[in-house]
């Protein structure tokens, strides 16, 4: 099939699909007169229940938690799938036909000293704001999701810093790995706790607390948010660490021909 | 103006469609999958949405406040992850297919078979 034909081709199906949408949306209730009897059912009664304040989060860990679960190992195994794919072949040999790969002689342009101090500087604080995002998840608009992406990100800053080696050495793969299991196990774990005490899984079994909102609040709502925020910082590290790999293997083997 | 935010939607996925069937880069065709993807937010966000409603957190307002609907916006936050994993998937299989092949054009990658 040609590119010409293959857009044609699209150009009747898209035709085809925005009129099925359009079909689609002239059922659908008004925008803003949402009429869904679980939202309003939650909220109604969510702050009795759980005396937590961030209702997102409340309806992710505790509502929806057994969704979340299978949520949380979805990441988990895109991060365990990726190492697979990406992982070094008996005999695959790091020379590519890459134009980079090529270039040899050309000088990879060392970090400058402003992008290094200005990463470094950010290092601290977006790993205090991820963590304060992964433990405030009653409180907030924040969560383990949230957070976890955050706190990876304060390795990848490290990474920009231009500082590959603490970079390497900030996340033994033995550490994160353990860390990554630590998140996503807990999470079933205390499921089935819930379970082992004759109670339904995921059942909020701790102490909710007095004030609503505060920090001692909603009980395992919160200790599932701050284990989902190492489990999916853990697994970021991972994925974005797989594909840096690949860069930095290329970048290594660029160094050592050119020395 | 009722249908505008679902307009939208309708037309997020076809560009991002388009962009997919038109693309000569596997990385570009993965950016123009979250693109489709990213129609799915904005329709969850929009069909939750009730007039007049705050976001569903009540730690400094009465908890008796309209709020908009808060599952929808937990499923739009399993979109987002959903999306990352997916995303993460693809790029590495990009990476392989490179690696393999040596280019990223679908078009050339569709001439090799197997």
């Amino acid at each position: 099939m040609t590119p010409r034909q293959r857009l044609w081709f699209f150009v009747i199906a898209a035709a085809g699909l925005a009129a099925c949408y359009l079909w689609a949306f002239a059922g659908l209730p008004g925008f803003g007169n949402y009429p869904g009897p679980y939202g309003p059912a939650i909220l109604h009664e969510v702050i009795g229940r759980t005396n937590a304040t961030g209702v997102v989060s409340a309806v992710n860990f505790e509502y929806r938690g057994f969704d979340t679960v299978g949520e949380e190992f979805i990441l988990f195994t895109a991060a365990a799938g990726m190492s697979v794919v990406l992982r070094r072949l008996r005999d695959e040999r790091e020379e590519d036909s890459s134009p980079a790969a090529q270039a040899e002689s050309r000088e990879i342009p060392a970090t400058s000293a402003a992008v290094r101090v200005l990463t470094l500087l950010m290092v601290g604080p977006t790993a205090v704001i991820g963590w304060w995002l992964a433990t405030h998840a009653q409180t907030n608009p924040s969560g383990g999701f949230q957070g976890g992406v955050i706190l990876a990100t304060a390795f990848f800053l490290v990474y920009l810093s231009g500082e590959f080696i603490v970079f390497r050495r900030l996340r033994p793969d033995a550490v994160i790995d353990a860390s990554e299991a630590i998140g996503a196990g807990g999470f079933a774990a205390i499921g089935v706790t819930a379970v082992a005490m004759s109670l339904p899984y995921l059942y909020n079994y701790l102490p909710l607390g007095t004030i609503p909102g505060a920090i001692s609040s909603s009980g395992t709502i919160a200790l599932i948010s701050f284990l989902v925020g190492i489990e999916v910082a853990s697994a970021f590290v991972l994925i974005i660490g797989e594909l840096l790999d690949q860069t930095l293997l290329r970048q290594a083997a660029g160094r050592e021909g050119s020395s | 103006m009722q249908v505008f935010p679902f307009l939208v939607v309708a037309w997020i996925v076809i560009v991002g469609l388009y962009g997919m069937i038109t693309s000569r880069d596997l990385i570009h065709q993965v950016v123009c999958l979250i693109v489709v993807q990213s129609s799915t937010y904005v329709l969850l966000l929009g069909v939750g949405y009730v007039t007049g409603g705050v976001a569903p957190y009540f730690f400094d307002i009465s908890p008796h406040a309209k709020a908009v609907d808060p599952v929808v916006q937990a499923l739009a936050l399993t979109d987002v992850v959903v999306e990352a994993a997916v995303t993460a998937l693809l790029l590495s299989f990009a990476v392989q297919a490179y690696k393999r092949f040596g280019t990223l054009d679908p078009h050339e990658l569709a001439e090799f078979k197997g």
